[in-house]
């Protein structure tokens, strides 16, 4: 395969509000035909960084560039961009239909194309029953296939969406997210959306970006950030983790308490500095065999059932918060647990993950 | 509800039964009442020089409303794009003559329009030395005057649907391709018509039935129809065709009324319906 061309260069972009400093410095690429996801906590500057990339506002430092030429300074009706509003930001007055053709209309292309691109969207976003409804007589699945089928028909080089799920139950939201990969896959457009909701952006993104506080954190595919976090705060961020805090050593952490947790110490962690140890729920082994690397034993605290596994709360002398441990349904039945129970925990070495504090 | 009906009654439904009832009758020989039943006031409406009155009335009334709507819609556009925390302070600011009396308020025209007025003595420290231009006394100055005294109105009209204008439709506007100019005449103005509505039929309403603005700025001789009523009442004696005129000139603002309640319900009404088909 080639190597993926980048569509999108974001350049040491930073954007103030007065005193505030929303985007502190981003550099960012984002490739041809990508699902890409910025994903951060409330406030950490993704959606000025969206805007910034949609034209409705300026960056106070730095470029954007699309296919190699700088648009921070076009106006967002002469981009090939489009947005998908956190709120639909659908217009009223307009049916369905009128909504999706407005953009082609400002095209200038002529009656029949606009009618024939519109009723293609309409079909693919499952819309053609509710072209001549009003905005306010859909549902908010209906209208967020409405504003992105409004977004869609424009065939931007560029879609980005800015929390387009954040209104929809659980159930809807599940759904779809796959229905925005598949119609991403299908019209071919690289789309660049924003969540502060980590499992959306691992189960859709191809790559994803972690910022906190206007700065970025990390950027690589889901996978590889879940298992090799840059820092304790995405580790934390992404998916669920335990950590044992204590100082660093050559070949690991030793923890408060003095027992030793085995794990690669990264370079730049001097022995003896303030470090954490952290591993995954899921690389925890109930009952280990003897020669597993980090062992410790604790107390059942709760447990609950999640269908395909069981997450325990173990107390553990190794941190003040209790172990997060998830096994198999079926691990769970060959040795059923109950609560108050004294078990055995063990991970490997290489499950270990290890940062300064 | 009961003392409302009792106050609307009293206030209200029972003067312009009264002023109704007063149409139907003739006038006395010497100006009193003569209580014998006829349609004649009525036909005197339609009397070209009436009627001429009635359509010259409605002509300045309408290009009033329209000035008016300009400026103050454009007065409110400018006040809700300002920073929020502004916004109140240039409301007050923009609704602060209203406070003022209405006559003073008109009195100030006259100094300003009069012959050796402010306007002039302006124009002559430009180093104007013609003769002084004839504003006070003419039909401009009685449209002025009603611009002035009603803007506040379509100001407040305007403002309101514009300030509730969620702001990501004009950028959602633009992001889809549209000029600001478009995106002004596609999305804004026609989500703000309802305000634009109300405004324009208050200043028509108020202005169309108006005798003190024409009265002062239009000098004696000026007539709208408020002061031909006025008149009839006060000067001619004549009660009874003065109250057709009234009953003439509250038809047409009742018309004016209906038909912008009609529009606007119209309006709300289909979406209320086709909301219902979609649930059913
Ligand atoms: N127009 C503005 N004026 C002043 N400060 C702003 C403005 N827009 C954003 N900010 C500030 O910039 C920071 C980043 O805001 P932004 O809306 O980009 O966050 P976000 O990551 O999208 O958050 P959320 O997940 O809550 O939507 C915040 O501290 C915010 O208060
Ligand atoms: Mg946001």
């Amino acid at each position: 395969m080639s190597e993926p061309r980048t569509l999108l260069a974001i350049d040491h972009v930073s954007k103030n509000f007065g005193r505030v400093t929303a985007v502190d410095g981003i550099s960012l690429d984002i490739r041809e035909n990508e699902f890409f996801a910025l994903l951060g906590p409330s406030g950490c500057g993704k959606t000025t960084l969206l805007r910034m990339l949609a034209g409705f506002e300026m960056p106070s430092d730095g470029r954007i560039l699309l296919d190699g030429k700088d648009i921070a300074r076009t106006p967002p009706n002469k981009r090939p961009v489009n947005l998908m509003f956190q709120s639909y930001a659908l217009f009223p007055h307009m049916s369905v239909r009128a909504n999706v053709s407005y953009g082609l209309e400002m095209e200038r292309l002529p009656a029949k194309e606009i009618r024939s691109r519109v009723d293609a969207i309409l079909a693919t976003t499952e819309l053609v029953p509710f072209a001549d409804r009003k905005p306010e007589q859909l549902s908010g699945g209906q209208k967020q296939r409405v504003a992105l089928a409004r977004a869609l028909v424009k065939r931007p080089r560029l879609l980005l969406l800015d929390e387009p799920l954040g209104a929809l139950d659980k159930k809807l939201r599940g759904a779809m997210q796959l229905e925005l990969k598949r119609l991403q896959h299908e019209v071919g457009i690289t789309f660049v959306i924003v969540t502060h909701d980590q499992e959306e952006s691992l189960v859709m993104a191809d790559r994803m970006a972690v910022l906190k506080d206007g700065r970025l954190l990390q950027c690589d595919t889901p996978h590889a950030i879940y298992e090799h976090p840059a820092d304790r705060f995405v580790a934390d961020f992404i998916g669920v983790m335990n950590f044992i805090p204590g100082k660093a050593s050559a070949d690991g952490v030793v923890a408060a308490n003095g027992a030793r947790i085995a794990g690669k110490v990264p370079a730049a962690l001097t022995p003896g500095a303030s470090a954490v140890a952290s591993v995954r729920p899921e690389r925890i082994r109930l009952f280990p065999s003897a020669e597993t690397a980090n062992r410790t034993t604790g107390t059942v605290e709760a447990l609950a059932y999640h269908g395909l596994d069981l997450q325990l709360h173990v107390r553990t002398p190794l941190s003040p918060k209790p172990f997060l441990v998830r096994v198999t349904a079926d691990a769970a039945d060959r040795r059923p647990v109950a609560s108050g129970d004294q078990v055995e925990l063990g991970w490997d070495a290489a499950d270990v993950r290890i940062f300064a504090e | 509800m009961a003392p409302a009906l009792v106050w609307l009654t009293a206030l209200m439904v029972v003067p312009c039964a009264l002023v109704l009832a007063l149409a139907f009758f003739r006038r006395g020989i010497y100006g009193g009442i003569d209580y014998t039943f006829t349609l004649e006031n009525f036909g005197l409406v339609f009397d070209p020089l009436y009627a001429g009155i009635f359509l010259k009335s409605a002509r300045i009334a309408g290009t009033a409303t329209l000035i008016a709507v300009v400026i103050g819609y454009a007065a409110a556009y400018a006040i809700s794009a300002a920073p929020r925390r502004w916004q109140p302070v240039f409301l007050f600011f923009a609704v602060l003559p209203f406070w003022s009396n209405y006559l003073i308020r008109t009195y100030a025209w006259i100094v300003l329009l009069n012959r050796e007025g402010l306007i002039t003595q302006l124009l002559r420290w430009l180093g104007y030395t013609g003769e002084p231009p004839s504003m006070l006394y003419t039909e401009g100055a009685v449209i002025a005057g009603l611009v002035y005294n009603y803007l506040p109105f379509v100001i407040l009209a305007c403002y309101a649907p514009l300030s509730r204008l969620n702001p990501e439709l004009a950028e959602a506007s633009r992001d889809l391709g549209a000029s600001a100019a478009t995106t002004f005449r596609r999305v804004i103005l026609p989500l703000t018509v309802p305000g634009i509505a109300a405004g324009a039929v208050f200043v028509f309403v108020l202005s169309i039935g108006n005798f003190v603005t024409p009265a002062l700025l239009g000098g004696g001789r000026f007539q709208m129809i408020g002061n031909l009523v006025y008149d009839q009442f006060l000067t001619a004696n004549d009660w009874p065709f003065g109250a057709a005129l009234a009953m003439a000139l509250i038809a047409i603002m009742l018309l004016v009324l209906m038909v912008q309640a009609l529009a606007a319900d119209r309006a709300s009404g289909r979406a209320a319906q086709t909301k219902g088909d979609a649930d059913g």
